[in-house]
């Protein structure tokens, strides 16, 4: 939360996400050589990753409009990669892929650039983010607009993010979600953050009528009055959805083929019954 | 991979304005057709047979983006 007040959302967020990443990718025991941080919202994850031990060979790729920022390796579209079949061991992005139109596509790109067992692990701000700046714009227009137009970007939700892994050819998919609060001084500043993340759009182009100035300011007091804390500092919840995959390999567990058991179920329920549980598994422990 | 470079470091660079990384260079490919690219050292370009486009080489950043590639003539 102090980072916050120094560097702005945009900066804490992916600083946050890149370290959580770092956590999850130290649980997996490999060392990935080749790394692709695909569309990330600043340095601090390609840095990151760049620094391990290991010393891969990572490639950051951005939108042209950061061309010129630190680590920036080669500018590309999500939606139109450029990179050779099989070319990475691991595939991050971070807070990248809310704004993407074609998400299955991106997907599917994904993992035609990674080898066999490659990963795929992206984290993406999440449909129940800035819940408190959408409850206050919502009610500062009902009561001075009688109505309300959508005044913050619609994010992906997490419902069928799974199903897309597994359609884009990932096998073991895994979705969870994260929340995290962040504190600031007032609710323009977390609006000036939401504009340096490029997340506004919906906030002034998208509405139906253009936004008015006793609506924001409104909105503003509702939220100040609503999600203030004593300090007098505001709250803002961002949800980050996590998603991972592996590009297909025969190596890696599979479901068995129907009718191939060796004991019958009921058997097996039976054996549960009376407490003989046979051989001690070694399932999840390695 | 080898772990000799750093990942910063610029293996034998032709001149001072190359300065992709080899190995960025081999993993490339063509964003519209995903062929195989040409380097042209001296133009700083990639170029896409197939697509008929030649993408620019900005300050060592290969810029893959079809709007910002040269059409090819012929």
């Amino acid at each position: 939360m102090a980072r916050a007040r120094r560097a702005g959302a945009a900066d804490f967020l992916l600083a946050r996400v890149a370290e959580d990443m770092l956590d999850r990718l130290a649980s997996v025991k490999r060392a990935f050589r080749t790394v692709l941080d695909l569309g990330a919202p600043g340095p601090h994850l390609a840095a990151a990753l760049s620094a391990l031990p290991h010393r891969p060979f990572v490639v950051r790729a951005a939108a042209s409009a950061r061309a010129g920022e630190a680590g920036v390796a080669v500018v590309a579209d999500e939606e139109a990669q450029p990179f050779a079949a099989g070319a990475f061991d691991l595939c991050v992005c971070a807070l990248a892929l809310q704004s993407v139109n074609d998400l299955p596509g991106v997907m599917a790109q994904v993992r035609r650039s990674l080898k066999p067992d490659g990963l795929f692990l992206a984290a993406l701000v999440g449909g129940r983010s800035l819940n408190e700046l959408r409850q206050a714009f919502a009610e500062a227009e009902s009561e001075l607009a009688g109505g309300a137009s959508p005044r913050v970007a619609p994010f992906v939700d997490l419902r069928d993010l799974g199903a897309l892994l597994q359609r884009a050819g990932f096998a073991l998919p895994v979705t969870d979600v994260d929340s995290l609060t962040v504190r600031y001084a007032d609710p323009l500043a977390l609006m000036r953050d939401l504009r340096a993340m490029g997340a506004t759009n919906a906030l002034t182009l998208r509405a139906r009528a253009p936004l008015r100035r006793e609506v924001l300011a409104r909105a503003v007091e509702i939220y100040m009055r609503r999600f203030g804390d004593a300090d007098g500092r505001v709250r803002a919840t961002f949800e980050i959805v996590w998603l991972s995959g592996w590009a297909p390999d025969p190596g890696q567990p599979k479901p068995l083929a129907p009718g191939s058991a060796k004991m019958r179920l009921a058997d097996a329920l039976k054996a549960i019954k009376t407490g003989d549980k046979g051989e001690p598994s070694d399932h999840g422990q390695n | 991979m080898t772990e000799e470079h750093a990942p910063t470091a610029l293996e034998g660079p032709r001149n001072d304005a190359t300065r992709v990384d080899p190995r960025l260079l081999e993993i490339l490919v063509c964003p519209l057709t995903k062929t195989t690219l040409e380097y042209d050292a001296q133009r700083q370009e990639l170029i896409s047979r197939a697509a008929r486009l030649a993408y620019p080489i900005r300050d060592g950043i290969p810029i893959m983006l079809p709007e910002e590639a040269r059409p090819l003539e012929g």
